[in-house]
């Protein structure tokens, strides 16, 4: 059986996939990036082949991607987010036309075809504004840890309006908020909507074509799916593994690879 | 003369030539700023280059004055001046940059700028008129702008023999008529319309050269680089226009691609994409910015940039020097419409030459200095997309100011647009 890999280096977390030949998930990890990015990836790799009980040698290709994708060295090729994000969406729910990533300092609107193939894409520019930032930002300001965020959210009966949409300033807006008396849960609600209304902007700059696949490391956010389904009016692709879709792109890359024999009907640039 | 030596020659002349122009044009500039001489400030689109030349009047280009800052990479200095002195960070950089070397006394890299004793503008870029009061406060100069009827809607152009065209060239021709009274004031010279129909003679050298270089890049492989390349080109069509050394260059440019074409000369080793590229450069990482491009294989073979910065010589008007005024007035109208209707309905042109220049995307390049090339290129892109299947990318930076310049995140875009080509490609061929 052969195997290939994708290593997902973002900028708060580390993915890594381990697939067979079936394009089926045998192995993954997810843990803290850091500030070593090659030693995350090289951790990232190690723990993912250990839950798929394969040795590294048995892995015959590695593609790396995120925005660390040039620190995986012993990666055999780069391949973009994008890219990946794209390709690992389509093969999860064949009927993905569009995807919305929502990662720690990126948000990603892509539009693809059934093959995977990027049709367009748009992200957030030079601002962490609508990311997983943004809530980092308000969990700290709130003093609640990152999984409660989307629970407590729904529990909203009266959400305010946030209307800064700088990750900076949300906090001092959000302390506001707290000091006219707000209920927490109202505001949060308000900071989900804030984030969906500009994810829907970048969604809407590439065309919504349904079906809507949401990927990255905020799909655990069930508040930010409600969010985004509300201001959408359309149902989301998540599952449980959508946190992993770009390390998973980058592994049906590389086992392109693989499977090619290395012929050049593959993407991707050699590190 | 061998044909290793003719090769030689021949092969990379433009831009020898062209580079040795713009520093004999700088050094010209230098020469006038030092004597105390007069010079005419002007803009890319629409320098009526015609008139001023007639008067022996050297023109100034204030946008090309604050690009080599850039591409220098000295423009901070120059921005920040302007900003500290109460330029707002959000207008046009090119802009500020220009007051901050007026600020300076004409303090430039290329040498020292004149200062202006008219300055002559279009209606072709709004920030122009702006500018321009900026001079006219500073040195209490006339100042003269250019009224050019532009394209009402797309598709609605007219063209001589229609009524409404007629009236167009002869509201033009009456305002040319007003500058050369201006001329003669500033100057002292008295207008001579032979000496007129010797500059056009020039120009018309130039234009038509200009067309024909442009046009040769329909060849594959390309024979020159839109970008880089064509810049150095587009700086002698802009400063030696009207003049003998700018006709006799493009004269020259022609016949080097006309070699690189007989001989199969392209301008990369290995070209696998060819790109249209839409808007101004990316003047802060002008090197850089190609590279990630031509890493991929990539290579522009043609630009929006090359029609409005040349003032839409790339029709390459031809003057009618029997009725020179008519002429210039029909030439000026058509050429400075075409510039504006390259930066408002890009789409339609750029849908035309897709199978001609056998192009594999379009590169659309929005800067956060000008709105007046940047606003509706979404829009323009969107509408280019739902005429024709063709790969696009949409990336934002900047043409002066680096604090809006972020090469990971441009590379970032650019791979991925790669990777689509790439994976385009392989579907074609697997179709087939």
């Amino acid at each position: 059986m052969a195997y290939a890999s994708g290593v997902d280096v973002g900028s708060t977390q580390t993915k890594a996939v381990v697939i067979n030949e079936t394009k089926s998930i045998v192995g993954r990890s997810l843990i803290d990036t850091g500030a070593n990015v090659i030693v995350a990836a090289e951790q990232a790799f190690a723990e993912a082949l250990r839950d798929a009980n394969v040795r590294e040698e048995e892995v015959e290709y590695v593609v790396g991607t995120g925005y660390g994708r040039y620190r995986v060295t012993f990666g055999n090729t780069q391949v973009t987010e994008i890219s990946c994000h794209g390709r690992g969406a389509v093969h999860m729910f064949p009927g993905t036309r569009t995807v919305l990533d929502m990662g720690g300092q990126d948000t990603k609107a892509i539009r693809v075809r059934s093959s995977g193939e990027i049709v367009d894409f748009c992200m957030n520019d030079k601002c962490a504004a609508g990311t997983g930032r943004f809530l980092g930002a308000a969990a700290s300001a709130l003093d609640i840890p990152l999984d409660q965020l989307g629970p407590t959210a729904l529990r909203a009966e009266r959400p305010v309006r946030i209307s800064t949409t700088c990750t900076v300033f949300a906090e001092s807006e959000v302390l506001s908020w707290l000091g006219k008396g707000k209920k927490i849960e109202d505001i949060l609600q308000g900071v989900h909507q804030s984030i969906a209304a500009r994810s829907i902007g970048l969604l809407r700059r590439v065309g919504v074509e349904e079906e809507i696949t949401f990927t990255g490391g905020v799909t655990r956010n069930i508040g930010m799916i409600e969010a985004l389904q509300n201001g959408l009016g359309a149902k989301l692709n998540v599952s449980d593994d959508s946190h992993f879709v770009g390390a998973l792109g980058a592994a049906l890359f590389a086992l392109d690879h693989v499977l090619a024999g290395r012929t050049s009907a593959t993407i991707g640039r050699s590190s | 003369m061998g044909e290793r030596q003719r090769e030689d020659g021949i092969i990379g002349r433009g831009n020898r030539e062209g580079s040795d122009l713009f520093r004999q044009w700088f050094a010209d500039l230098n020469r006038t700023a030092k004597e105390g001489s007069p010079a005419a400030y002007v803009f890319v689109m629409g320098s009526i280059n015609e008139i001023l030349r007639t008067f022996n009047l050297p023109v100034v280009f204030p946008e090309i004055n604050s690009l080599q800052l850039a591409v220098r990479r000295v423009a901070h200095e120059y921005l920040n001046e302007a900003e500290d002195y109460g330029y707002s960070p959000d207008i046009c950089a090119y802009v500020k940059a220009d007051v901050a070397i007026q600020m300076r006394g004409g303090e430039h890299p290329m040498g020292l700028i004149p200062k202006p004793a008219l300055a002559v503008l279009t209606n072709a870029c709004n920030t122009y008129i702006k500018w321009g009061e900026i001079w006219e406060r500073m040195y209490n100069i006339p100042i003269f702008t250019l009224d050019v009827p532009g394209t009402r809607a797309a598709g609605t152009q007219t063209w001589a023999g229609d009524p409404d065209f007629e009236n167009d060239r002869r509201y033009v021709q009456a305002q040319l008529t007003e500058l050369i009274g201006l001329c003669e004031k500033v100057t002292g010279i008295k207008f001579d319309i032979d000496r007129l129909r010797e500059v056009m003679g020039y120009a018309n050298e130039m234009s038509r050269g200009w067309k024909q270089v442009l046009e040769f890049n329909k060849t594959r492989p390309s024979l020159f680089n839109a970008l880089t390349d064509a810049t150095i080109y587009l700086g002698v069509a802009n400063s030696f226009r009207g003049a003998p050394e700018g006709g006799r260059y493009f004269t020259n440019l022609v016949e080097e691609m006309a070699y690189k074409a007989a001989h199969g000369i392209g301008t990369m080793s290995e070209e696998k994409y060819r790109l249209f590229f839409v808007g101004v450069p990316c003047y802060p990482i002008f090197r850089r910015f190609n590279e990630l491009f031509t890493e991929w294989g990539g290579t522009f073979v043609h630009s929006t940039y090359l029609w409005f910065a040349s003032g839409g010589a790339n029709l390459g008007f031809q003057y009618d020097l029997a009725r020179p005024m008519e002429s210039l007035a029909e030439g000026v109208l058509i050429s400075v419409r075409n510039a504006m209707d390259s930066m408002f309905y890009q789409d339609r042109a750029i849908l035309e030459l897709i199978d001609s220049y056998h192009l594999d995307g379009v590169v659309y390049h929005p800067i956060k200095s000008c709105r007046t090339t940047s606003a509706g290129m979404a829009d323009n892109r969107r509408s280019l997309m739902a005429s024709r299947d063709i790969a696009s990318l949409f990336i934002e930076s900047d043409m002066m100011d680096r604090r809006v310049v972020s090469e990971a995140q441009m590379k970032n875009r650019i791979d991925a647009f790669f990777e689509g080509l790439a994976s385009r490609r392989q579907q074609e061929a697997a179709a087939r």
